[in-house]
């Protein structure tokens, strides 16, 4: 009797194909959603989560100007570092192993006829060592060239292929604004960060030549720090934090004007905003979801005034009111499981389509695929109930009567 | 009094009314469809109920059917009492002993005429293969030998109502209810339906109810009975002849 009923909805949704892809469509839509930003959500945790423990989790960050989570937000007008900063956290904070001030600027890098927008970067060997960054050919700055700022640069490979293609750069020289400067080795290849950032988009230069010949300043914008294996970086942190307020001449109970951030508080920074992105797209699932519920109700309320009349024939001949209303039930279902399935399908697809632009990895997650499911199939019942009750307790008289 | 009634109920007839009232809304708005009806069919009768419009014959048709309670009066069906039974008990006794055969046909659109044949065995629980094998049967004994497949949409009036009278007889019922059967249809297919129908009754013993206007149709019938103002009017005998 299932199956027969099963049969029977589906020859009633093939009957009229249009008007059931329309019904489905808010189903689909909100299943499609939720997949979407699930499987995407869960794409992106492996990924830092892989991230992390390439890097090690022992990175801070020291910037000027306060946490993003204080009151009002990140200050900008706080004091830039200097370079004696990151000299004086190297020297008198205990368990480093690298210590490295940056500081960058927006810039056209120009080699011959070739022109192209990136990012330049001054800062020290330290910075290699705290990113863990190899190159791929040439070599670091020696000590010398870092001391006397010289005019020397190491590419990112994706500088090296806009400028030079596939020819060797290292000894060439470049434009970086007025100043030329002799590429000495290429980076070896990072990708994409967590942000959509092309890392691979970069020059790095000394720190002392970043100020006299670029930014014409002393100015130090972040401090990457690198912490030994098996050191605290709470620990770490804390002793820059007391360092820093007392370089930087700041009263007890005045609020820092730097911040200090390991990457756990990176990854929570990421993460919350995937989850308040996953949260708002729930959202949105739950009203598509719920609008389709309606759709569903209303097509379900239309089929049963069409059918009135096979509704009597069918009271008539014998059947019972459940009978009847498992039917109407049993169509609902149907309709919204097969749009349950296609928005699975459809969610899928997007977001293996994202992942692979965004360059992250596709996470199939088969509960949350159960979830849609069993979700949409819910829908069915919940929203198909009242009009199958309508169909169910139809007088037979008046049914067969109707026009 | 047919053979196949002795085993039954005693001497009892296969249906009885008894003072059969209908009423309709209440205290002055109250309108008497049916104002006292007796009335008792015999297995294996063919009746034909005849009046104008407003006279009851529907009421009562649908009391036959069990589609409708009576307000007052009762109404024995094989002996039981169907005043007493629930919606789904009357559905029960409807599935298992009546076939329906209204003037709009009643078939389902789109689904072809051995499905809409097959269609009561479904509610009957009868396993798909023997479901085939009646159908296909009744639609040869209405003579559709060929045309299982077709939709009602590809068949004439006078096919579409013998596939209904074929889903009415697939399941053997006790009796036949036909309610203007040949309501819809030319004066020559009206012939043949009731030639069918006077089959099924003479040589399947399938007692039939039916309804009708026309007193041509009438005279198929062995007895017609004529309703007026919700009562019983006259009973008149005619052999079943054409």
């Amino acid at each position: 009797m299932v199956w027969e009923t099963i049969f029977l909805a589906l020859r009633a949704i093939r009957r009229n194909v249009l008007r059931s892809s329309l019904t489905m469509l808010g189903i689909m839509i909100g299943v499609a959603a939720v997949i979407t930003m699930v499987t995407l959500g869960s794409g992106a945790t492996e990924q830092v989560t892989a991230e992390i423990s390439s890097l090690g989790s022992n990175m801070l960050q020291v910037r000027p100007g306060q946490g993003v989570r204080g009151p009002g937000g990140m200050r900008t007008d706080a004091d830039k570092f200097e370079i004696e900063d990151a000299e004086a956290i190297s020297r008198e904070v205990y368990g480093l192993v690298a210590v490295a001030p940056t500081a960058n600027r927006s810039t056209q890098a120009i080699s011959g006829n070739k022109n192209w927008p990136t990012s330049i970067m001054g800062t020290t060997n330290d910075y290699l060592k705290v990113r863990d960054w190899q190159l791929e050919n040439g070599r670091a700055f020696t000590q010398n060239e870092l001391r006397s700022g010289n005019t020397v640069c190491l590419l990112g490979t994706t500088v090296r292929d806009e400028l030079f293609g596939d020819k060797d750069p290292v000894g060439v020289r470049i434009r970086l604004q007025r100043l030329s400067c002799q590429v000495i080795g290429v980076l070896e290849s990072k990708g994409l960060s967590n942000f959509g950032q092309d890392r691979d988009d970069i020059v790095l230069v000394p720190l002392r030549t970043f100020q006299r010949r670029i930014a014409g300043n002393i100015d130090v914008n972040d401090i990457y720090v690198s912490a030994q294996d098996g050191i605290s970086t709470e620990t770490i942190q804390a002793n820059i934090e007391d360092l820093m307020r007392e370089r930087r001449d700041i009263v007890a109970g005045q609020d820092d004007d730097f911040h200090v951030r390991d990457m756990q508080e990176i990854v929570s920074t990421l993460t919350s905003t995937t989850r308040i992105l996953t949260a708002l797209l729930s959202a949105v699932a739950a009203v598509s979801l719920l609008v389709g519920g309606i759709g569903i109700m209303n097509i379900m309320l239309v089929s049963v005034t069409e059918r009135t009349r096979e509704i009597g024939t069918r009271l008539a001949i014998g059947a019972l009111e459940r009978e009847v209303l498992m039917q109407f039930l049993i169509e609902a279902v149907v309709l919204s499981s097969f749009g349950g399935i296609v928005g699975i399908i459809l969610g899928l697809a997007a977001a293996a389509a994202g992942s692979n632009m965004l360059g992250m990895p596709f996470v199939l997650n088969p509960g949350i695929i159960v979830i849609a499911f069993v979700f949409s199939a819910a829908i069915g019942v919940i929203f198909g109930f009242f009009p199958a009750r309508q169909a169910a307790r139809l007088d037979p008289i008046e049914a067969l009567r109707h026009e | 009094m047919n053979m196949k009634n002795i085993d039954t109920a005693t001497s009892q007839s296969l249906i009885e009314l008894q003072g059969i009232t209908k009423v309709y809304g209440s205290d002055s708005v109250a309108v008497h469809a049916l104002a006292g009806v007796d009335l008792q069919i015999d297995a294996g009768e063919f009746v034909a109920v005849m009046g104008p419009s407003g006279s009851g014959k529907s009421t009562c048709m649908n009391i036959l059917g069990c589609l409708d309670t009576p307000t007052g009066g009762v109404y024995r069906f094989r002996g039981l009492d169907v005043g007493t039974l629930t919606r789904d008990q009357r559905a029960l006794l409807r599935r298992n002993y009546l076939g329906f055969v209204f003037q709009g046909f009643n078939l389902l659109n789109r689904t072809s005429a051995l499905e809409n044949v097959e269609l009561p065995l479904i509610y009957r629980g009868v396993a798909s293969c023997e479901r085939h094998r009646h159908a296909r049967r009744a639609l040869e004994l209405v003579g559709l030998a060929g045309w299982e497949s077709h939709t009602p949409g590809e068949l004439s009036g006078g096919q579409q109502q013998r596939v209904a009278i074929a889903r009415a007889i697939v399941i053997e019922p006790e009796v036949l209810m036909a309610d203007e059967p040949t309501g819809n249809l030319d004066s020559t297919r009206s012939r043949e339906i009731m030639e069918l129908l006077q089959s099924f009754n003479t040589e399947h013993g399938i007692t039939i109810v039916m309804v009708t206007h026309d007193a041509e149709m009438a005279r198929y019938a062995k007895r017609t009975i004529h309703f007026l103002d919700g009562r019983i009017a006259s009973v008149q005998h005619n052999g079943g002849q054409a």
